[in-house]
C-alpha cells in the first residue's frame, strides 16, 4: 500500500537510469574518437547536452515541489526520478569529460556537481533511515506531548525542592530554568548536552549525603530521572529532525552554484571554440 | 357585557399575535386575550440572549408582523412595536377559564369574571402554558422552578436540573459556568436530544463540570435536598435550587371543556383540525403548537391564514407558489391535484397529514424523465430517497449485465439503501419508461422516519427484502424469501457492543445494513482481530452451516444496524436454492482460509483494532501516514494550505500512531457524517464521489466543529485576496509571505466585517488529480484509503 521512493512503481525510474547509463557506457566503449575522448567529440557533445539538460531538469524539482495542486504526475514520481536520474548524471558527466580533470572552470563545474550529487545521496540515506528511528524514539508521543510532560515534571520538581535544603533547591531550580533543548544547528546535531543542568541536578541529588528529607529526595530523584529520559528522547528527536533537513543546506546552494557554473562552462566552451 | 367581536384570539404567541395583527390590518373586529401582562410568554421565558431560529428556511413568512432569526430580546421588541403599530386590540391579564357556545356566539369567561363574546374563537395557546410538573411530595416548595429565565442570575449554588431533554441540558450547561450542577436523567442515556447538545453535555460531563444521575427518578423533595430513586437504591442530594424541565402537554382538560375532541387517550396526542384549522366545533379554530405545528414561522403563517379563512377568503397556504414551481413540469400541475395523487399512489406518503406532505414535497425535487435517463449510478455516494409517481423505473441488479433489470412501478420507492447505510449506491437506476419521480433528501426522510411510525414500518419491511436480495440472496425470487424476511428483525448496536460471542450457540445470522464490525478470536488468552466487515456483508453463517458454536466474537465498530435472520429460515432457503448454497459455502471456505492466515499475523489484527479505535471504521476515505517513510517535511500541510486559501485542513503531527501507522487529524469523510447532523443552513453536503464539504452558506455557528468527534473542522476567516510579495514589502498589504492570515495580525492587518466560517477537508474536489496532500508527499508516506482496503494496509505493515 505505502511504497518507498526507492521501489516506487516497481523501480520504474531505476530502470530508466540504468538504461541511460548502459547506453552511454556502451557507446563510450565502442566510440574511437580522434585523440583522447573528451567533451569536444560528437559523443562528448551529445553526453554534454544530456548532462546539461538533466542538471536543469533536476534543479526544476525545487520549483515543482512548491507548486501545489498542479500537474498530473505526483511528487513521489518526481522525487523517485530525481534520485535515480541524478545518480546517473554523475556517470554521464564523467563520460562527457573523458576522465580529464584540470584546474579550470570546467572541472569546477564537475566538482560542484559531484558535491551536489553526493549530498543528495547522503540526504537519501537520511530519508530512508531516520523516519523509522524517529518514530521508534517517540514511542507514540509527539514532541509537543513530551515537552508538556517535562513542563509538568518541572512543576513537581519545583514544589518538592521548595521543602528541601538550599543547595538541592538551587540545583533543582537550575534544572527547571536552564535546561535547553535544541539551540544552534550544531547543538541540535549533537543530540546531547554534557552540561545539562538536569543531569547535574540528578548527580547532585544522588550523591548528596545529607540524611534529611529521605522521602522528598526519592521523589525528586524519580522525577529528575524521568525528565532526563524525556530530554534524551527529545534531543534525539531534534537531532534526527535536524539531520532530515540539514543536508539540504549543502544540496540546495551547491545545486544553484552548479547551475551558475554550467552557464559559465557552456559560454566559455563556445567562446573559445 | 360588551359587543360581540368577529374573532377572539386566545394566546398572544407567534400564532395569536400574527392573527391579531392581520385582523387589525384588515379591519376585522377582534380581541387578543393574553393571560400575562406581556406578549408571547413562551418566548418571553426563553433563556436571556437565546438565539431563536427561523426554520424551515424555505417556507416564506406570510404575516403582518415581521420575524427573522435573531436574539430573543430583538424579536420581542420588534413584535411589541409592530403590534402597537397596527393598533391590535390586546387585552392583557385575561386568563380564559371557559369557552362555551351559545347559538352562533361564543362566550369566553375570564378569570377576573368578565365575559367576552365572539362569533369565532382562535385557540393559539400553544403547549408551554401547561408545563409538566413534578408529581411527588414537595413539588410545590419555593426552591423548585419549572423555567429558567437568566442562568447568569445564579451564582455559587448547587442546582439540580431534572430532565435531560434539550431544554434541561441547555439550562444545565448555561448554569454550570458559575454553579455546581447535577443533572437527573430518567433514562440510561441521552436519547432524544439534538446532536449539538449531546456533544456539549458529553464534554461537560467529561470535564467534570456537570454530574449526572442516569436512570434516576425523583422520589421526594425536601427543604434543601432532593431524594432520588436510582438503580442502586435511594440517594439524597443536597441542593439550593431545583429546576425541572419536563416538557409540556396540551392543556387537555381546558381544551376538552371547549367541546374539542382528541383522537386518542395518549398524553401527547393533539386535537385534529381541518385544512382551514377549524376544530370539530364549528367556528372554533386551533393554530400553532396545539395543532401540531410548533415552529414560529408555521404558527405565524397560520395566524394570518386563519383570519382569511374566517372572513371567508379561502387563500392558498403560504408555500403554494413554491409547490407550484416544484410541480411545474407535471401535467396537470395543479398543486392540490398533484398532492392528492401523491397521497393516493405512493403508500409511503399516505399516512402523512396535509402539512407534513407539503413540507416533504417542498424539500423534494420533482424529476420528469424520458425513457432511458439515468437517475443514479452504481457506486455514487448520493443518499437521497426516491418515490415513483408515474411511469416505471428499472434497477440494474447485475453490474456486468445492464440488461438484467428489476422494474418498479408507480407508488414504489428506491434509493433507501443509500439512505440507511451511507455507503455507495449498490445499483444503477434508469427510467424504464417516461416517468415522474420525487427525490427527497436524506435529512427530510430521517425526520419523517423518526416522527411518523408508518413511514418507518413501510421503509423497514421493503428495505429488509431488498437488502437480503442484494447482499445475501441475489437472483432468488421475492416469494422464496418471504419466510426469511417475515421472521427477520432489525437490531441496533452501539460501538463496542458484542453482536455475538465466541462459544455462543449459533441459531441466527446477521446482515449488516449500516455501520461495520470487527471479527475477533481468542487465541492463547488474547483477543486477535481477524477482520473488519463493512455494511452490505453478512456474518454468523459459519456456525449455522457447520452446526457448531460461534468460532469468533463479532463486535460493532461503531453504531451499527443489522438484519437478524433466523437460522431455520436461512437453512430452509438454502435447501431450496442450490446456487445460493454453493455461493454461501464458497464464501464460508474463503473465510476459514483468511481467518487462519490472520491468526498467523497477530500484528495485522492489532493494526485493525487500532484503526477501529480511532474511529476510522466509519470513514469512507482516511488519510494514513506511514511514519517509516515520512520525513516530516510538512509538504502535505503546505499543499493543503496553498490549495485552500492559506488554511491547512490537516494537522500532520497531531493524532495517534500505532507501530508505524499514523492517523493525522484530518477528515475521514464518515459514512454518516457527524458534522452534517445539525447544520442550521444545511451547508454541509456530500458529493456523489463521497467527499463531505461545506458550501458558502455556512453561518459560522460552530455546530459542526463541536459535533465532529475527530476535531477536523475549524472556524477560520474566509480567505483574503492574496497580495504579492511587493505589495506587502512596499505598502504593508496582507500578511507576510508564509504568515498565517490572522485577525489583526502583524501590520494591523484587519479582516473588517468578515465572520469566521467552518472549514474542513473537501478532498480537493474541483482540483484535477485528487487530494493535494497525497500528491505533494515526496516520499509516498501519505495515503488516502477506504476502510475496505484496511486488510491490505494491515497485512503490509504487519
Amino acid at each position: 500500500m505505502h511504497e518507498s521512493i526507492l521501489v516506487y512503481r516497481n523501480h520504474r525510474y531505476l530502470k530508466w537510469a540504468l538504461v541511460l547509463a548502459a547506453v552511454s557506457v556502451g557507446i563510450y566503449l565502442i566510440d574511437r574518437p580522434l585523440g583522447a575522448p573528451n567533451g569536444g567529440t560528437w559523443l562528448g557533445y551529445t553526453l554534454g547536452c544530456i548532462a546539461g539538460g538533466l542538471m536543469i531538469w533536476l534543479a526544476w524539482f525545487g520549483i515543482r515541489k512548491r507548486r501545489y495542486g498542479v500537474g498530473k504526475v505526483s511528487l513521489e514520481d518526481w522525487l523517485s526520478a530525481h534520485i535515480y536520474l541524478g545518480t546517473a548524471l554523475a556517470l554521464i558527466a564523467t563520460l562527457h569529460s573523458g576522465f580529464q580533470v584540470g584546474l579550470n572552470i570546467h572541472s569546477i563545474l564537475y566538482v560542484l556537481m559531484m558535491v551536489t550529487i553526493i549530498s543528495g545521496m547522503v540526504g537519501l540515506y537520511f530519508y530512508v533511515r531516520y523516519p523509522l528511528l524517529l518514530t521508534e524514539n517517540r514511542k507514540g508521543l509527539s514532541t509537543e506531548v513530551m515537552l508538556g510532560q517535562i513542563a509538568e515534571l518541572d512543576r513537581d520538581v519545583r514544589q518538592i525542592a521548595m521543602t528541601m535544603d538550599d543547595a538541592t533547591n538551587a540545583a533543582a531550580l537550575k534544572s527547571t530554568q536552564d535546561t535547553i533543548v535544541g539551540g544552534t544547528v550544531f547543538q541540535q546535531l549533537r543530540g546531547f548536552d554534557e552540561h545539562c543542568p538536569t543531569t547535574m541536578a540528578r548527580h547532585f541529588v544522588e550523591s548528596s549525603t545529607s540524611g534529611d528529607h529521605g522521602p522528598q529526595r526519592r521523589q525528586l530523584l524519580t522525577r529528575l530521572i524521568r525528565k532526563e529520559d524525556l530530554l534524551k528522547r527529545i534531543r534525539r528527536d531534534v537531532q534526527l529532525r535536524c539531520l532530515l533537513r540539514v543536508w539540504l543546506y549543502v544540496h540546495v546552494p551547491f545545486s544553484v552554484a552548479t547551475l551558475a557554473a554550467l552557464v559559465t562552462h557552456v559560454v566559455t566552451v563556445f567562446y573559445y571554440w | 357585557m360588551g359587543d360581540t367581536y368577529k374573532i377572539a384570539i386566545v394566546g398572544s404567541g407567534p400564532g395569536g399575535l400574527s392573527a391579531a395583527a392581520h385582523a387589525a390590518k384588515s379591519g376585522v373586529s377582534h380581541v387578543l386575550l393574553e393571560r400575562t401582562d406581556h406578549l408571547s410568554d413562551t418566548i418571553y421565558k426563553y433563556q436571556k440572549g437565546k438565539y431563536v431560529m427561523a426554520t424551515p428556511d424555505v417556507l416564506p413568512l406570510r404575516a403582518d408582523v415581521t420575524f427573522s432569526a435573531g436574539k430573543r430580546e430583538t424579536i420581542l421588541d420588534n413584535w411589541n412595536k409592530q403590534i402597537e403599530g397596527v393598533k391590535a386590540n390586546v387585552r392583557y391579564k385575561s386568563d380564559v377559564t371557559a369557552v362555551t357556545k351559545d347559538g352562533a356566539v361564543f362566550k369566553l369567561k375570564l378569570a377576573d369574571g368578565a365575559v367576552i363574546q365572539a362569533e369565532n374563537v382562535v385557540l393559539a395557546i400553544g403547549l408551554q402554558g401547561n408545563l409538566n410538573k413534578l408529581r411527588c411530595e414537595g413539588a410545590d416548595l419555593p426552591h423548585v422552578q419549572y423555567q429558567l429565565d437568566d442562568p447568569d442570575a445564579y451564582e455559587a449554588e448547587t442546582i439540580v436540573v431534572i430532565g435531560a431533554g434539550d431544554a434541561g441540558i441547555e439550562n444545565a450547561i448555561a448554569l454550570s459556568k458559575q454553579n455546581t450542577v447535577i443533572l437527573i436523567n430518567r433514562s440510561s442515556e441521552f436519547a432524544r436530544i439534538k446532536q449539538g447538545n449531546l456533544t456539549l453535555i458529553t464534554n461537560a460531563i467529561e470535564k467534570g463540570d456537570i454530574q449526572v444521575y442516569h436512570s434516576a427518578e425523583t422520589a421526594k423533595i425536601e427543604e434543601n435536598a432532593i431524594i432520588l430513586n436510582t438503580a442502586d437504591g435511594q440517594a439524597r442530594v443536597v441542593c439550593d435550587r431545583i429546576i425541572a424541565r419536563l416538557g409540556a402537554a396540551a392543556p387537555r382538560k381546558f381544551v376538552e371543556s371547549c367541546g374539542i375532541k382528541f383522537p386518542n387517550e395518549d398524553r401527547t396526542s393533539l386535537p385534529e383540525v381541518s385544512s382551514t384549522y377549524e376544530s370539530n366545533v364549528p367556528g372554533l379554530y386551533i393554530i400553532g403548537a396545539l395543532g401540531g405545528y410548533p415552529l414560529i414561522k408555521q404558527a405565524m403563517n397560520q395566524g394570518y391564514e386563519v383570519v382569511e379563512y374566517i372572513v371567508g377568503n379561502p387563500i392558498a397556504p403560504a408555500d403554494q407558489p413554491l409547490l407550484e414551481r416544484k410541480f411545474a413540469g407535471l401535467k396537470p400541475a395543479n398543486v392540490e391535484d398533484v398532492l392528492a395523487e401523491i397521497r393516493e399512489v405512493i403508500p409511503v406518503w399516505h399516512s402523512l397529514n396535509p402539512l407534513q406532505l407539503r413540507e416533504a414535497m417542498l424539500d423534494s425535487d420533482t424529476h420528469v424523465l424520458k425513457t432511458g435517463a439515468t437517475i443514479f449510478k452504481r457506486n455514487d455516494y448520493t443518499s437521497s430517497f426516491f418515490t415513483v409517481l408515474r411511469g416505471t423505473v428499472g434497477i440494474q441488479i447485475d453490474a456486468n449485465d445492464p440488461s438484467k433489470v428489476v422494474t418498479l412501478g408507480p407508488g414504489a420507492f428506491f434509493g433507501e439503501m443509500g439512505l440507511i447505510s451511507g455507503r455507495r449506491r449498490s445499483a444503477t437506476v434508469v427510467a424504464a419508461s417516461d416517468c415522474v419521480v420525487f427525490e427527497t433528501p436524506r435529512r427530510t426522510m430521517l425526520k419523517l422516519v423518526q416522527s411518523v411510525d408508518s413511514v418507518r414500518r413501510t421503509l423497514d419491511q421493503v428495505a429488509i427484502m431488498r437488502q437480503v436480495q442484494t447482499h445475501l440472496a441475489p437472483g432468488v425470487p421475492a416469494a422464496d424469501l418471504m419466510e426469511l424476511v417475515e421472521t427477520a428483525e432489525i437490531q441496533k448496536f452501539k460501538a463496542g457492543d458484542v453482536i455475538f460471542a465466541q462459544g455462543d450457540k449459533g441459531d441466527h445470522m446477521h446482515l449488516i445494513r449500516s455501520g461495520s464490525c470487527t471479527v475477533s478470536m481468542r487465541v492463547g488468552g488474547k483477543d486477535v482481530v481477524l477482520s473488519y466487515v463493512p455494511s452490505g456483508n453478512y456474518i454468523g453463517e459459519m456456525a449455522l452451516l457447520a452446526d457448531m458454536p460461534r468460532s469468533a466474537t463479532v463486535k460493532a465498530a461503531h453504531n451499527t444496524e443489522t438484519v437478524c435472520i433466523k437460522g431455520d429460515a436461512f437453512k430452509s432457503l438454502l435447501d431450496r436454492s442450490p446456487t445460493l448454497k454453493a455461493n454461501v459455502e464458497a464464501k464460508f471456505r474463503q473465510r476459514i482460509k483468511a481467518n487462519e492466515q490472520m491468526q498467523k499475523q497477530p500484528e495485522a489484527g492489532n493494526i485493525i483494532e487500532f484503526l477501529i479505535a480511532q474511529g476510522v471504521g466509519e470513514g469512507t476515505d482516511v488519510l494514513l501516514i506511514d511514519e517509516s517513510l515520512c520525513v516530516h517535511c510538512d509538504n502535505c500541510e503546505k499543499a493543503c494550505a496553498e490549495t485552500h486559501g492559506g488554511i491547512s485542513r490537516l494537522d500532520r503531527e497531531a493524532g495517534p500512531t500505532f507501530a508505524t501507522l499514523h492517523v493525522p487529524t484530518s477528515c475521514r469523510h464518515c459514512e454518516h457524517p457527524h458534522c452534517m447532523s445539525d447544520c442550521p443552513p444545511n451547508a454541509i453536503h456530500r458529493t456523489p464521489g463521497g467527499e463531505v464539504y461545506i458550501d458558502d452558506s455556512c453561518i459560522g455557528c460552530g455546530n459542526c466543529e463541536q459535533n465532529c468527534p475527530y476535531k477536523v473542522i475549524q472556524l477560520a476567516y474566509p480567505p483574503d485576496e492574496k497580495f504579492n510579495i511587493f505589495s506587502w514589502l512596499l505598502f504593508g498589504k496582507g500578511p507576510a509571505p508564509g504568515e498565517a492570515m490572522t485577525y489583526k495580525g502583524n501590520n494591523g492587518y484587519d479582516h473588517g466585517e468578515k465572520t469566521k466560517r467552518a472549514v474542513k477537508c473537501d478532498m480537493c474536489k474541483g482540483i484535477p488529480g485528487g487530494a493535494s496532500c497525497v500528491r505533494a508527499c515526496p516520499t509516498g508516506a501519505a495515503l488516502r484509503v477506504s476502510p475496505e482496503e484496511f486488510m491490505s494496509v494491515a497485512t503490509l505493515s504487519g
